[in-house]
């Protein structure tokens, strides 16, 4: 015993260096599977304090850009009013429906909520953003995130008031595509080489692909709506290893300079899970 | 100032250039990150105990990782850095004594060429483990080998304009005083 403490006391630096690092480490690795660690909670509260007082100055020099977008986006929604469109004529005459359910009342299965993001990175290979807006307003985990112009990410820990979110230009992000021409279904996954820039995998080499094509999120995957804008075709790649087409996207978000974001609720997304995982476990 | 109230400005003045001004650099290119944080721990005192020295390095990069998302990624780091300083000192310090003479490393106490050495060979040591530790998780050897080279010669750049524009006036400390 007394050798134990011994060897303890002289190598005391050397044992303590190496306790140290390991903590350092297993934090790390852990963390690449469970994103949601102890960490995050106490820390994403404080420094999203630090990032939305920092983020009040560096606001102010966006906002041309960011007024832009909003400007645009409105435009765009105006478009889709009611009122914006004619009946198609005096023909129609109204029918009493014998169905009981009222077919016209839709059930909403998105909710969009506006968050404010306080902090952003993009020179890094696994970038996140951190957005004003938390657990106690309704933000949980897995929910899609888009921007005024395209999909940014999905939320993947939350506190009170704010939440991170693992952007697009994150090396272990992947979302579920499709063309928005002929709905072949696809993914996207970043590369780590430039923010302005994904790679689209898995479309077969049997759809037509061209330089130029808009892609949009796929009905399959269960965090956005269908055809949210992702990004269009910049470039082909010519891989010889793969039956599928590989394609660099020029993202539809400019990951430069975002400031609002839509945090998209699915309203039905656990039930979908719930039934999914329970499939699985059954044939496991 | 006290050597205590000058590190501590130094630790969260650092932090916050390298998070709010360096990181938001928008990227030359994917090999070249702008990272000078770690230049804290090459300024630290030469009488810090080495248990203390090391654990300071791991707080510091700690607090560098909670604004980064990546914990424990930078706190390996200059875990290692912290740990290894003392030994590249004593081998690097000329006369006898500088260590006490003086109260932290710089040009001044302890010569240009053994600073620049001290300087380079931790930077080096820094960015090699840091990015060791992304390379196990994607990229290749080239990314790997792209990064620490072109991260590198942009640190020592960065650590250059740092040492010029703010000279450090080490004072020689003479047991009388």
């Amino acid at each position: 015993m007394r050798n134990v403490f011994l060897f303890i006391g002289r190598y005391f630096n050397f044992l303590f260096f190496l306790v140290l690092l390991i903590i350092a480490l297993s934090l790390l690795f852990r963390y690449n599977k469970f994103h949601q660690a102890a960490f995050s909670n106490v820390a994403t509260e404080i420094t999203g304090r630090i990032n939305a007082k920092y983020n009040g100055i560096e606001y102010y020099f966006d906002l041309k850009s960011t007024n832009d977008a909003l400007v645009k986006e409105n435009e765009r929604l105006n478009q889709l009013l009611k009122s914006s469109y004619e009946a198609p004529g005096l023909l129609n005459k109204l029918m009493t429906d014998t169905v009981m359910i009222d077919s016209l009342k839709k059930i909403q299965k998105y909710i969009y909520r506006e968050a404010k993001v306080v902090a952003s990175s993009v020179s890094s290979q696994t970038n996140y953003l951190t957005i004003h807006r938390g657990s106690s307003q309704n933000i949980r985990p897995n929910m899609g995130v888009i921007s005024p112009s395209g999909i940014v990410g999905t939320v993947i820990s939350v506190s009170p008031n704010f939440a991170v979110v693992m952007s697009m230009l994150h090396r272990q992000y992947t979302v579920v595509v499709k063309l928005k021409n002929s709905g072949e279904r696809g993914k996207v996954e970043w590369d780590g080489v430039s923010p302005s820039y994904v790679t689209l995998k898995d479309i077969p080499q049997s759809a037509k692909l061209n330089i130029g094509d808009t892609i949009v999120t796929s009905e399959t995957s269960s965090l956005f709506p269908t055809g949210i804008l992702v990004g269009t075709v910049s470039e082909m790649i010519d891989d010889k290893s793969t039956s599928f087409y590989v394609a660099r996207l020029k993202t539809a978000t400019n990951f430069y300079n975002v400031q609002y974001v839509y945090v998209i609720d699915n309203a039905q997304y656990e039930e979908q899970k719930k039934l999914e995982d329970s499939t699985r476990k059954k044939f496991q | 100032m006290s050597e205590l109230l000058k590190n501590i400005i130094r630790f969260v003045l650092f932090l916050f250039v390298q998070v709010f001004v360096l990181f938001k650099v928008p990227p030359l290119h994917r090999f070249i990150v702008p990272y000078l944080y770690f230049l804290f721990i090459l300024w630290l005192p030469f009488s810090l105990p080495r248990p203390w020295l090391t654990f300071i390095g791991f707080i510091y990069g700690w607090a560098l990782d909670y604004f980064t998302h990546t914990p424990g990624l930078h706190a390996a780091a200059c875990t290692l850095i912290a740990y290894v300083r003392p030994f590249i000192i004593n081998v690097l310090i000329s006369q006898e004594g500088t260590d006490k003479n003086y109260a932290s490393p710089s040009a001044v106490s302890m010569g240009w060429a053994p600073y620049a050495t001290y300087v380079l060979i931790l930077t080096l040591l820094h960015h090699i483990f840091l990015v060791f530790l992304e390379w196990m998780s994607f990229g290749s050897f080239l990314f790997f080998a792209g990064k620490v080279i072109g991260t590198t010669a942009i640190s020592l750049l960065l650590i250059l304009l740092t040492e010029l524009l703010f000279f450090r006036k080490e004072r020689f400390r003479t047991n009388t005083a």
